[in-house]
């Protein structure tokens, strides 16, 4: 994507360039047993490059927003804008990584970050060399001609994410990347997709369940209502990168992680009778 | 070089056990014959070369009839699966037809196709189709989803979904209905050539019934049994190098 062929890229609000926007909405799942609404008039806006976490409770449409940011699933009501230009189905530029790594078994490492680049057409030795590339920004350059299960889960995921980035994405989305991750290999993995993402300038849409792994990656922590969705809070994290284990033990992270909590505290209480 | 040994020590001491049977049991020898009386008459037809006739007719029968019937159930499995429409269509017909025991149709299908390989042919393609079909159809359908969805955001084709991601993910049931085919493959053709031919092991088989022949029926059984044990042994090879990443120690967790 060169600057020349965004031309009509909308202000926010604040008179920040927007680059992934959506316009409340709406999204209700139709099914035989009745209807679905997953988000209401739900409005969300990214800045370039921003790392951006969303949380919310279980069912809340965390991961069907997901869908839609990729053009899997069309909106029911309102609009998603990519560079001013509305989202009318799979753009081919968008990265996605999923709680399970979801490889190709049959297939190596090398091939498996290939696999968009694939796709759309044959790929060249300038992709090969950048899907190298990529393996090596994860850790696992040496294993690019190995097969999936040669690897632990958590290296399964790192390629999983570096297949997420071999477009160049405008957008990498990651639906609880994490999860399924022991607690150890989780924060090494928070660390170096902190670097990752600092090293390739990508806006993230992150979601996760885990606040403390929201404030640390990110620069921004929608938080979410119960179903349908709604963004009920909106959390600027001011705390200069790269940030450490250090910055973990700092006043204003728990002060940020504290806030939060709170929210869901308070949404638990309401839900008693 | 050790399984080898122990197969063949276990073969040798289940040869030795036929033949003390045979010897003391008192079961007469034109019932059961010793072993001695197989390998004797295993050579003979061996060595004058007249049962190679039938090994060939048998094989050619069945391996024909096992390739149509399994090349049409992965074709007809795999447009079921990918096309709702076409499930919609044929699958009641299918239905009816895999609720009939094939071998009844054997009778039939002489008087349709005459006494050469073709009505032969047919009963292994009606029975070899099944399990391949059905496991063709259910390894497609456990194709892992999000895998489907990151191709179509990334505007794969629908060929490339099918060939990249449903078919590899399919392979190993695939092969299990493989397995299963190449036995039924050698029964129809068995049944088949017991009802009318004038060549296959089981036409030997048959003949040597009415003549008593039971040493040669033995015989026959046992290069049955061989081509049997061969085919599922080529077959699981096959699978074992083809859908390599499901090994038992593979780290196929995701
Ligand atoms: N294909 C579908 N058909 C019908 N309803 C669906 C479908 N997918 C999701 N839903 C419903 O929409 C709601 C939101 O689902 P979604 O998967 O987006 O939740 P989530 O926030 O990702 O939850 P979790 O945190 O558990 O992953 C849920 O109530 C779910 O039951
Ligand atoms: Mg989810």
């Amino acid at each position: 994507m060169t600057a020349a062929s965004k031309p009509n890229v909308l202000p926010t609000p604040d008179g920040v360039q927007s680059s992934i926007r959506m316009d409340d909405v709406s999204l209700v799942y139709k099914s035989g047993r009745g209807n679905v609404e997953a988000l209401a008039d739900l409005s969300l806006d990214l800045k370039e490059g921003e790392f951006l976490s969303v949380l919310g409770p279980s069912g809340c449409g965390k991961s069907t927003i997901l869908k839609i940011l990729s053009g899997l699933l069309p909106v029911t009501k309102g609009k998603v804008l990519i560079d001013g230009a509305e989202l009318k189905g799979p753009r081919g530029d968008i990265g996605i990584v999923f709680q399970q790594p979801t490889l190709l078994a049959w297939q190596t490492n090398l091939q498996n970050v290939l696999m968009p680049v694939r796709a759309s057409k044959r790929p060249t030795a300038s992709d090969r060399e950048r899907a190298l590339k990529l393996l090596e920004l994860v850790g696992l350059e040496e294993f690019a001609n190995h097969y999936p299960y040669e690897l632990s889960g958590g290296m399964q995921q790192r390629v999983g994410i570096a297949r997420g980035l071999i477009n160049d994405p405008r957008v990498l989305l990651m639906d609880e990347p994490f999860a399924a991750l022991d607690a150890m290999s989780r924060e090494t993995m928070t660390t170096e997709l902190q670097q990752i993402w600092m090293a390739t300038n990508r806006s993230v849409v992150f979601i996760t369940h885990s606040i403390p792994e929201a404030v640390f990656l990110s620069n921004r922590v929608v938080t979410l209502s119960g179903r349908p969705g709604r963004v009920v809070d909106d959390l600027t994290i001011d705390l200069p990168f790269p940030r450490t284990i250090d910055t973990m033990s700092t006043q204003p992270f728990n002060e940020y992680c504290h806030h939060l909590r709170a929210l869901f505290q308070a949404k638990e209480k309401r839900q008693q009778p | 070089m050790i399984r080898v040994a122990k197969s063949a020590a276990s073969l040798g001491v289940f040869i030795l056990l036929w033949a003390a049977f045979v010897q003391f049991s008192g079961v007469p020898n034109y019932l059961v014959p010793s072993p001695l009386a197989v390998g004797t008459t295993l050579w003979q037809v061996i060595s004058d070369g007249s049962i190679f006739k039938h090994i060939f007719t048998t094989v050619f029968t069945a391996g024909v009839g096992y390739l149509i019937g399994a090349g049409v159930g992965l074709l007809i499995g795999s447009l079921l699966a990918e096309f709702s429409i076409a499930d919609k269509l044929i699958r009641p017909y299918l239905v009816g037809l895999q609720s009939i025991p094939k071998v009844a149709l054997a009778p039939l299908l002489i008087v349709w196709f005459g006494y050469g390989l073709e009505g032969k042919i047919v009963l292994v393609v009606l029975m070899t189709f099944f399990p391949v079909f059905v496991n063709t159809v259910a390894g497609l359908h456990t194709a892992n989803k999000e895998l489907i969805d990151l191709y179509r955001a990334s505007s794969a084709s629908r060929l490339r979904i099918f060939s990249e991601v449903k078919l590899p993910t399919a392979a190993s049931a695939v092969f299990a209905g493989l397995e299963v085919a190449v036995v039924l493959a050698l029964i129809g053709t068995i049944v088949a050539e017991f009802v009318s031919a004038k060549a296959g092991l089981g036409y030997l088989v048959q003949v040597s019934s009415t003549n008593y022949d039971v040493p040669m029926m033995f015989a026959a059984i046992t290069i049955l049994a061989m081509l049997g044990i061969a085919s599922s042994k080529l077959l699981r090879f096959a699978h074992m190098r083809l859908v390599f990443w499901e090994g038992p120690r593979r780290n196929n967790d995701y």
